[in-house]
């Protein structure tokens, strides 16, 4: 694994992450201008900013989910180049690198949470049924929905659907792990515990970049904090020192919302 | 539709009603056919016989459209004073109306391809063989008559042009029909001929309400009149139907020797009962045309509905075009291209025939409900399969169908109870499937009143299961 001084305070550790020099437009207006970012392993990061600044673009584009015009990506030596999206075939190493959270309604509604958990070990990697549900098992107890897991996706609360996602995402144990909006759906009681179980995870060496606009939550739980705005990052460093002392109006902005 | 009809006009005409005549002009020359010099008029032999008639009553003729099979039904209900179309004196007929004297005697004539001339002289040769005929005539009883004995399978057409180009296209081995009618066909089609022999010889009549005795009594003196002053032969010469036989029986019939047929013995419940097999049968037809015709449009209409989200540009035009097309346009169209249109490149089965076109419209319209339902699956569903991994093939075949189909489900049960029903189209390519059989054996017994209320619970009973089951399943899936 290549060795990645990021000039973050995470220090020595390994990049799990490097984006260098984004950019992105939707039609003919820019999205992301420029936009340099490292994640190391065993690190969360949250990437803050108000809706639009470009957060759900960064991670869409981290997760090859959408094109981008200029810069490149490079998650634990899988690199990404500006231009389409390759066809799914040329990144089955990015997928099981990367795991994605998604806001919402992202459960197979037709399956049960098992099924949900089971289903790309199963299909794309070619494990055996016992393997993975195995795996999805261990992974449901530790996120405390193991007791749900016959139960289908309408059948569960917001928060063990969103943790019934982290255990799917988790389910090919990705080295990075991106969530949109995890909190936007919780009450303050479970916020608490997700938080716990992120700094779990990545305790376990994973980099977790984590699209919020949730102060408090990132205040918490995150180790850095990157803030978004316009497409350009205009704040990086220590959640604490950037949450204490902002700089930048967007990110003033963002603590007085 | 009352078209305005060749004839002075006197004073004494203009006082008395109309004299009202029902007739089917797509039946055509010599009976009845459009004037071509003047398409708003009518011409043929019973033309000139309800003009005779007109005259000899002191009014005016004129001319009311029906389809063939309906003069009879029509006529009792009043909706003119006399049939004349070619209709023919059938014991059953003359239970329930009233009846002219013949006016025209014909003979039940067999054709065959000219390389079966020696082949097929008889119906006998044609044991176990397909004959062809119209619908609803003495033609097809004899044929369902002969139908136990000699194996052989009446097909039935709804107009006298399909069963001759049917036999010269090898569909069919035989066609029996009216001598007039074949040899018209002979003369505009070709391709076939006609055996000299006749099978059997009928008569056409004037048919009106059976309370409208006395007017069928006056028709029967001017018709006798007209026999004798020579007028009607010279009406029959003009249009080149007259011969020999044609003499013979004018001869009996001025002689007064023609009476009314005596009746058969009258048709009770239990003959009614008769049909409830046949009924049976025909419904098995349906049934088993919409399943086919239903699984045909759901593997279709996957395939376009697949097209239309996943394929490039050229593909999504070209199915685009295809499903707009058929969705523009009739059904009956379509089963008519497929059937008659394409015989000279495929020759399909007429049960073949009917799947495909019922099962190629309809997957036009399953396939919109397919895309709609493959649309309506949320894109972060899609797109979190993705990031897991999942190729496209294994994202549609795990993801997007299995609940695309759920959504469908509802709809699909609508248009499966919809195609259950428009399964009646079919019989316009001589399927004889439920509503076929439930016609013939309304204008056998001259009645729709049981007829109908047997088909329409049979029609139920096939639809309401179906609708109960989707219902169920339907709150299955809803539950989990």
């Amino acid at each position: 694994m290549e060795s990645h001084v990021s000039g973050s305070p995470a220090g020595q550790a390994a990049s799990a992450l490097t984006v260098r020099g984004l950019y992105a437009t939707r039609g003919t207006i820019p999205v992301l201008r420029g936009v340099d970012l490292d994640l190391a392993t065993g690190e969360i990061c949250a990437l803050m900013g108000v809706s639009g600044a470009g957060k759900s673009t960064v991670l869409r584009a981290i997760a090859a989910l959408q094109r981008f015009d200029d810069g490149s990506i490079d998650v634990d030596g899988f690199t990404l180049q500006p231009g389409a999206v390759p066809p799914e075939s040329r990144l089955k190493a990015l997928r099981r690198k990367v795991g994605f959270v998604f806001q919402a309604h992202s459960l197979f509604e037709h399956l049960t949470v098992m099924d949900n958990v089971t289903l790309a070990p199963i299909h794309a990697q070619g494990w055996t049924r016992e393997r993975a549900r195995d795996v999805a098992r261990g992974l449901l107890e530790t996120l405390g929905v193991v007791a749900r897991a016959e139960a289908y996706p309408r059948q569960l609360s917001g928060g063990e659907a969103q943790r019934v996602a982290i255990a799917r995402a988790l389910a090919l144990d990705p080295h990075v792990l991106l969530m949109d909006e995890p909190t936007s759906a919780l009450d303050p009681a479970r916020r608490g515990a997700l938080g716990d179980t992120l700094l779990a995870l990545a305790k376990q060496g994973r980099g977790l970049l984590i699209a919020t606009h949730d102060v408090d939550f990132a205040q918490d739980h995150a180790d850095r904090v990157a803030v978004l705005a316009d497409g350009v990052l205009v704040e990086h460093g220590r959640a604490r020192d950037v949450l204490a002392n902002p700089t930048h109006p967007a990110t003033r902005a963002l603590l007085e919302a | 539709m009352v078209l305005g009809v060749a004839g002075r006009t006197s004073a004494a005409q203009r006082s008395a009603p109309p004299f009202r005549w029902g007739g089917d002009a797509e039946g055509g020359a010599p009976f009845v056919e459009a004037d071509p010099a003047d398409p708003s008029r009518v011409r043929g032999f019973d033309v000139e016989i309800a003009e005779m008639i007109a005259r000899g009553l002191g009014r005016e003729a004129q001319f009311v459209q029906v389809a063939w099979a309906s003069i009879s039904q029509s006529a009792e209900r009043g909706d003119f004073d006399i049939g004349l179309s070619g209709i023919e004196d059938r014991p059953e007929l003359r239970e329930r109306q009233s009846l002219t004297i013949p006016y025209f005697e014909f003979r039940e004539v067999l054709a065959v391809r000219p390389a079966d001339r020696d082949r097929f002289r008889t119906l006998a040769d044609l044991a176990g063989r397909r004959v062809a005929t119209l619908g609803s005539t003495t033609a097809y009883d004899i044929l369902l008559g002969e139908q136990p004995r000699l194996k052989l399978t009446p097909v039935s057409y709804d107009d006298d042009v399909h069963p001759y180009t049917d036999l010269i296209a090898g569909r069919v081995d035989g066609v029996l029909l009216d001598h007039i009618i074949a040899e018209r066909r002979l003369r505009t089609l070709g391709g076939f001929v006609i055996q000299p022999e006749p099978v059997a010889t009928g008569h056409y009549v004037g048919v009106l309400a059976k309370s409208n005795g006395a007017l069928r009594d006056s028709v029967n003196a001017i018709l006798r009149d007209r026999m004798r002053d020579g007028s009607l032969e010279r009406a029959f010469r003009k249009w080149q139907v007259w011969d020999d036989g044609q003499a013979n029986y004018f001869a009996r019939a001025v002689a007064d020797t023609v009476v009314a047929a005596a009746p058969d013995s009258p048709r009770g419940a239990t003959s009614a009962m008769s049909y409830l097999p046949s009924l049976v049968r025909a419904a098995g037809i349906t049934i088993g045309i919409s399943f086919l015709s239903m699984a045909l449009a759901v593997v279709f209409g996957i395939v376009i509905a697949a097209g239309r989200v996943y394929g490039s540009p050229i593909v999504r035009g070209a199915l685009a075009v295809y499903v707009e097309v058929v969705r523009g346009t009739p059904v009956l169209l379509q089963l008519f291209v497929i059937y008659y249109g394409l015989s000279g490149v495929v020759r399909l089965p007429a049960f073949l025939a009917a799947v495909i076109g019922l099962g190629l419209n309809y997957a036009a319209y399953e396939s919109e409900i397919y895309r709609a339902a493959l649309e309506a699956i949320p894109r972060a569903q899609l797109e979190a399969a993705r990031t897991l991994g999942l190729s496209e093939g294994q994202i549609l075949r795990l993801v997007r169908v299995p609940q695309a189909l759920r959504l469908a489900l509802a709809p699909m049960t609508n248009d499966f109870v919809a195609l259950l029903k428009d399964s009646s189209l079919v019989s316009v390519i001589t399927v004889v499937e439920l509503t076929k059989q439930t016609a013939i054996y309304a204008t056998n017994i001259g009645s729709w009143v049981v007829p109908g209320i047997l088909c329409a619970l049979i029609y139920l009973s096939l639809s309401l299961p179906l609708s109960r089951f989707a219902r169920r399943l339907e709150r299955r899936w809803s539950l989990t």
